[in-house]
């Protein structure tokens, strides 16, 4: 829960109001962006990520090292499960109302 | 120092360590708080004791959600979803502290509808879903997660959603440090800041404890180097008799906070009275519940919650670990009966939690070495 993710931004989802496409280590899940109205990011931005919130951006360097203490920390599976976790475990199957 | 040389830059690390021994007076005793679970998960995965010289004593604090929840809250949480059309959903951090009569995992395998999610609006999805159930999600954290919770209950009411509540327990970090430094068995000489929390709330809220308790904070990120530059600074800001907040994460972390977020839970959450935190007590206005305007999200204005004080195992001494005064392995249960397979007290649930983290790095590195030198 209180693991912080970095994630890039891959691709904004059209009509839906402040959910991005995320990318981590592969897997691509929605995040809400909501929190980050103040300073919103563009596509291929990074954040960190928490329960499925961007919380703040960050630099890519930031990004993998945030990764390399996920690693360190042995948490590298359990921030994955997290992401693959998000929208009830569903790749990306909502589709945006057109 | 056995995992300096698994560090990205050990020769940084080596740095920072000469740097503390060099600033740390000998003939004193540091005691620093690190206030957030994640602090404590990495300082023990990183073995940083072995880096720091013995003076420098690292209480671990009461920044772990899971860790600072009394019992009765876990209670009150499932007795809502006794009722067979509640569906109760909470992180996976949750689903093995005990409550009274088990975890929500074990209530799950007695026939309850108990279901992790990753994200509150995956709940939401959940209640979509299912609309002829009622959704229950189980909240909980400090300002890390709060926000998310706020914009939840705000798309909750946008939707007009029915079928959907939010059970309330979000703590805030501040009134917790206070009620660590009011205690009078409590002596520190400083703090290493979260990081994660600081994202949200910026660093002005820890500026009193700089001004009026003269304590310096410094605001730490995660990986091992950051937990030693704080420390540097720390004790750069001791030497020197000062009493700053400074800014070790200045990458992630914005000296204002972050403010959408902010504004996202003044307008949902309101401040309790008080509310009760595991080893600590009452603490007055330290924790959030959900404002009037969103009462009908409220699980705790919707159902009949029972408002259980449930007092811990007698032999389990999680206050005391929980306050700094007794280390883990001083805990009667600690290893014996109450181990992270089968937790007692939830400071053993989760990996933020010391007991946990000392378990599952301490405790277990001297088991070995144990066997090792008893084989040799």
């Amino acid at each position: 829960m209180c693991l912080a993710i970095p994630g890039k931004i891959v691709e904004f989802i059209p009509d839906i109001r402040s959910l991005a496409l995320v990318e981590v280590a592969g897997v691509r899940r929605r995040v809400d962006l909501g929190l980050l109205d103040d300073d919103k990011p563009a596509k291929g931005d990074w954040v960190l990520i928490h329960v499925g919130f961007a919380m703040s951006k960050i630099s890519e360097q930031d990004a993998i090292e945030q990764m390399n203490t996920l690693a360190m920390l042995g948490e590298t599976e359990a921030a994955l499960q997290e992401i693959r976790g998000y929208g009830l475990g569903e790749e990306d199957s909502e589709q945006p109302a057109s | 120092m056995k995992f300096v040389d698994e560090f990205r830059e050990p020769e940084l690390i080596n740095k920072a360590a000469d740097e503390i021994r060099r600033l740390a007076d000998p003939s004193r005793h540091y005691r620093l708080m690190e206030v957030c679970g994640g602090h404590t998960h990495a300082i023990y995965r990183f073995g940083l004791k072995d880096i720091l010289p013995e003076n420098i004593e690292l209480i671990h604090g009461p920044g772990c959600p899971v860790c600072v929840l009394p019992m009765g809250r876990i209670d009150d949480g499932l007795s809502m979803a006794q009722d067979p059309n509640v569906i109760f959903t909470a992180f996976g951090d949750m689903m093995r502290v005990p409550g009274m009569n088990g975890s929500p995992l074990e209530h799950k395998a007695r026939g309850m509808d108990v279901r992790i999610v990753y994200s509150p609006t995956d709940a939401i999805k959940l209640a979509q879903a299912n609309p002829d159930r009622h959704v229950m999600f189980f909240s909980i954290g400090f300002e890390t997660t709060a926000p998310s919770t706020a914009l939840t209950l705000k798309r909750a009411k946008s939707l007009g959603l029915s079928n959907f509540s939010i059970f309330c327990n979000h703590v805030t970090i501040i009134p917790a440090i206070r009620a660590i430094l009011d205690s009078p068995d409590m002596r520190l000489d400083g703090f290493i800041g979260p990081g994660h929390v600081s994202t949200v709330i910026g660093c002005r809220p820890y500026e009193w404890i700089a001004a009026n308790e003269k304590k310096p904070i410094v605001v730490s990120g995660f990986e091992p180097l950051d937990i030693l530059q704080s420390i540097v600074m720390l004790l750069r800001q001791l030497k020197n008799g000062e009493s700053r907040v400074e800014n070790q994460y200045k990458r992630v972390v914005p000296w204002e906070g972050n403010r959408a977020a902010l504004a996202a839970m003044a307008e949902v959450f309101q401040l309790r009275p008080f509310f009760e935190w595991r080893g600590l007590g009452f603490i007055s206005q330290s924790a959030l519940r959900i404002r009037d305007t969103y009462a009908e999200w409220d699980a705790e204005q919707r159902f009949n919650v029972p408002g259980l004080r449930v007092t811990d195992p007698k032999a389990a001494q999680c206050g005391e670990v929980l306050k700094g005064v007794l280390k883990p392995a001083q805990c009667k249960l600690f290893g014996n009966e109450c181990t992270p397979e089968h937790p007692i007290g939830a400071l053993m649930v989760s990996s933020e939690g010391s007991c946990a983290a000392y378990f599952n790095y301490e405790h277990r590195k001297t088991a070995m070495l144990t066997n090792i030198s008893a084989s040799a």
